[in-house]
């Protein structure tokens, strides 16, 4: 293998990599805290659509962002009075949040943009750049494209990770958090409000799918499409399952799942020795079921937060 | 959480129609947000789908694929499971009939074919969900997740077989050869035809007689028979049906393989019915449209029956708006599917006490009590 096409497909792993990473770690966060989330998706679609559309009204980035986290923040506070609040199903309501998603999304950008579902492409100034375009000259393919030739939010994603950890191990609030989604009677013994615990894991989840939503408009494609997402925020939740609802393995998750989807493209009529020649349709299918596979035979019961999807409600 | 309990009546049927109100009312929002009059959309759509002859008949072929949805959602939900799955289900359930109308329908006479689809897919179906079924009852793996990701397996799969095995030579579309003969399920243009009565081209078929037979089936296995006593123990209480005897994984395997083999039979419609070849896509969500009416019909055959009719309605009528409003799509009613989802699904307790306490207001429901 060639240095230069090393770097393309650490480049590009990277890129597909990032709003798995940020998806992902918001599954974290609401898991940890005990709520189910399998709103990543819809969270992650009318982010995108929220940031393409101010972005285009308004031409700015930072208004593009802030569109894109507030909208999933509310859908996330949605979700929280549906199943913290008022003790319903969190499977039903984050699928309830997927679908309406999808529709809406839709008809907002049919209605306010009227080309069919597209909204206009985002002018370059709008549009996240390479931080340092002139990297892979002077470093090299490897390092150069490979790592350093990124927007910023691809290492943003890559702070989070290590600023979850953190938050989650080594900060009273997150221990806190953990406790409630383990045994939200205790945190409710020792004086503490669980669902104020939960709203703020899911504001924190929030922001983080409006982060990954608004990256696909802002850095990967220029404008909104329907569905653009595409099965991206459970191929997140995939990742966030197969790294034990842990921030790094699930990171390491993402870069895999990220490889696969980059592999797949290339090997496309390859053939591979011993193998001959692998249908595109077996790669692209790996992440699920390398999930299906460790969950059945690594991760029982006990690896999930012991509350997870457990209403919880005070005794009186 | 003072609110006294809702009198039966008002549980049953009042209170999914005060949720599909406020799912109505969100999305006639919506409508007047981008412009367009809801009561012009909602007589059209009732225009669309019940005007005409030719319109009640796609009103009734969407609402054949949403009963073995429909009912497929409410025999795992009445089991204590949630198979978000059907949609992979019904995927699989048209590959088996597809494959066996392929591999068979030129040998075969139909009256011994179109038995032989309906069974396999109801197999196929059945298999694709036992697995995540088995995982879920014997390994722990949470069943909502296996039967998401059971969801991209089964169109991987599909688009696998058809691009690399099924698809017709020298034919650029991704769908294979057409069926013999007798592999198709004659339509209500056909049947009508029979007795000499002339009836408009729609892809209503006979899978609609299916549907009605196997909503009279679910009702009479969960209700009338003890093995749908057990199922129901199981999904009430798990630990209350073991202490009774009733092991719990078994009745998960039984849940989900009915589940599976309903969501399947979407393929004798769509597969046998309908298009008479194999194709992509054919299942369109269907599986997720069921999961909104399983919760519309309260997990019973007859609230499914009606809920079924509703969405048929709504995706029939929906259809005919675009040709008036261009700038009407589909869309909005998936939407209005998801508030619905939202509303007596995952709300299900944010409206009950409001109307309860509404209600109890009357003299007249006070008097009687909670009954």
């Amino acid at each position: 293998m060639d240095a230069i096409l090393a770097g393309t497909l650490l480049a590009s792993t990277l890129r597909v990599a990032t709003p798995l990473i940020l998806c992902a770690l918001a599954g974290v966060l609401a898991e940890r805290s005990g709520v189910i989330d399998l709103g990543l998706e819809g969270k992650m679609l009318f982010a995108a659509f929220a940031a393409a559309a101010t972005g285009s009204l308004f031409g700015s980035t930072v208004v593009a962002l802030l569109a894109g986290c507030g909208v999933a923040v509310l859908m996330s506070w949605l979700h929280g009075f549906a199943t913290v609040s008022h003790r319903g199903d969190q499977v039903v309501s984050g699928m309830a949040l997927n679908i309406i998603a999808y529709g809406l999304t839709a008809v907002l950008a049919i209605a306010w943009f009227q080309q069919g579902g597209q909204t206009p492409p985002l002018g370059d100034g709008v549009r996240l750049r390479p931080l340092w375009p002139e990297a892979s000259a002077t470093l090299g393919p490897v390092v150069g494209e490979g790592l350093f030739a990124h927007n910023a939010l691809v290492y943003v994603a890559l702070l989070l990770v290590a600023g979850v950890s953190f938050f989650l191990y080594r900060t009273r609030l997150g221990l806190r958090l953990r406790a409630v989604g383990e045994n939200p009677n205790m945190v409710d013994a020792a004086g503490l409000s669980v669902s104020r615990l939960r709203y703020l894991a899911l504001t924190l989840n929030g922001v983080l799918c409006g982060l990954a939503g608004a990256y696909l408009v802002l850095a990967q494609s220029a404008a909104f499409s329907p569905n653009m997402t595409a099965g991206r925020g459970y191929m997140a939740l995939a990742a966030m399952i197969f790294g034990r609802w842990k921030p790094v393995p699930a990171l390491a998750a993402c870069l895999l799942f990220g490889f696969l989807d980059t592999i797949a493209v290339r090997l496309q009529g390859v053939k591979l020795p011993h193998l001959g020649e692998l249908p595109v349709q077996a790669i692209q299918a790996l992440p699920y079921l390398l999930t299906v596979v460790l969950l059945a035979a690594f991760i029982g019961r006990n690896v999930a937060p012991a509350a997870l999807g457990r209403p919880y409600v005070k005794e009186h | 959480m003072s609110a006294p309990a809702l009198p039966r009546w008002a549980d049953v049927v009042l209170l999914p129609l005060v949720n599909l109100a406020a799912a109505l009312l969100i999305a006639g929002a919506v409508m007047a947000l981008v412009g367009q009059d809801p009561r012009e959309v909602l007589s059209l759509m009732a225009k669309g789908a019940f005007g005409t002859l030719r319109g009640f008949s796609y009103t009734l072929y969407y609402t054949t694929t949403f009963i073995f949805t429909g009912l497929a959602v409410a025999v795992a939900a009445h089991g204590g499971l949630f198979n978000i799955g059907a949609e992979g289900q019904a995927t699989l359930g048209g590959l088996g009939a597809g494959l066996v109308a392929l591999w068979l329908g030129a040998h075969l006479p139909a009256a011994v074919m179109l038995p032989v689809m309906v069974l396999a897919a109801a197999a196929f179906g059945a298999a694709w969900a036992l697995i995540p079924a088995y995982l879920q009852a014997y390994r722990g793996s949470h069943i909502v997740i296996t039967t998401i990701m059971f969801n991209f397996l089964a169109y991987t799969l599909l688009v696998y077989l058809l691009v690399n095995v099924l698809k017709a030579p020298g034919s650029m579309a991704v769908e294979s050869a057409p069926f013999a003969p007798s592999a198709s399920l004659p339509n209500a243009q056909e049947v009508f035809a029979w007795f000499g009565i002339e009836w408009p081209s729609s892809p209503l078929n006979l899978s609609f007689l299916l549907a009605l037979v196997a909503a009279v089936l679910v009702y009479a296995y969960l209700w009338r028979t003890r093995a749908g006593y057990r199922l129901r123990t199981v999904g009430a209480s798990a630990g209350a049906a073991e202490y009774a005897g009733i092991p719990p994984a078994h009745q998960i395997l039984i849940a989900m393989g009915i589940s599976g083999a309903l969501a399947g039979l979407v393929g004798v419609n769509e597969i046998a019915g309908v298009n008479r070849r194999l194709l992509l896509d054919f299942v369109a969500g269907a599986g997720f449209t069921g999961i909104a009416v399983a919760l519309m019909g309260r997990n019973h055959p007859v609230g499914i029956l009606l809920a079924s009719l509703l969405f048929g309605a709504l995706f029939q009528g929906g259809a005919e708006v675009g040709f008036e409003m261009p700038q009407f799509t589909r869309d909005m009613v998936v939407t209005l599917q998801g508030f619905v989802i939202l509303f007596s699904g995952a709300m299900a307790y944010v409206l009950a006490p409001y109307l309860s306490r509404l209600l109890h207001a009357i003299p007249a429901v006070a008097k009687r009590g909670a009954t």
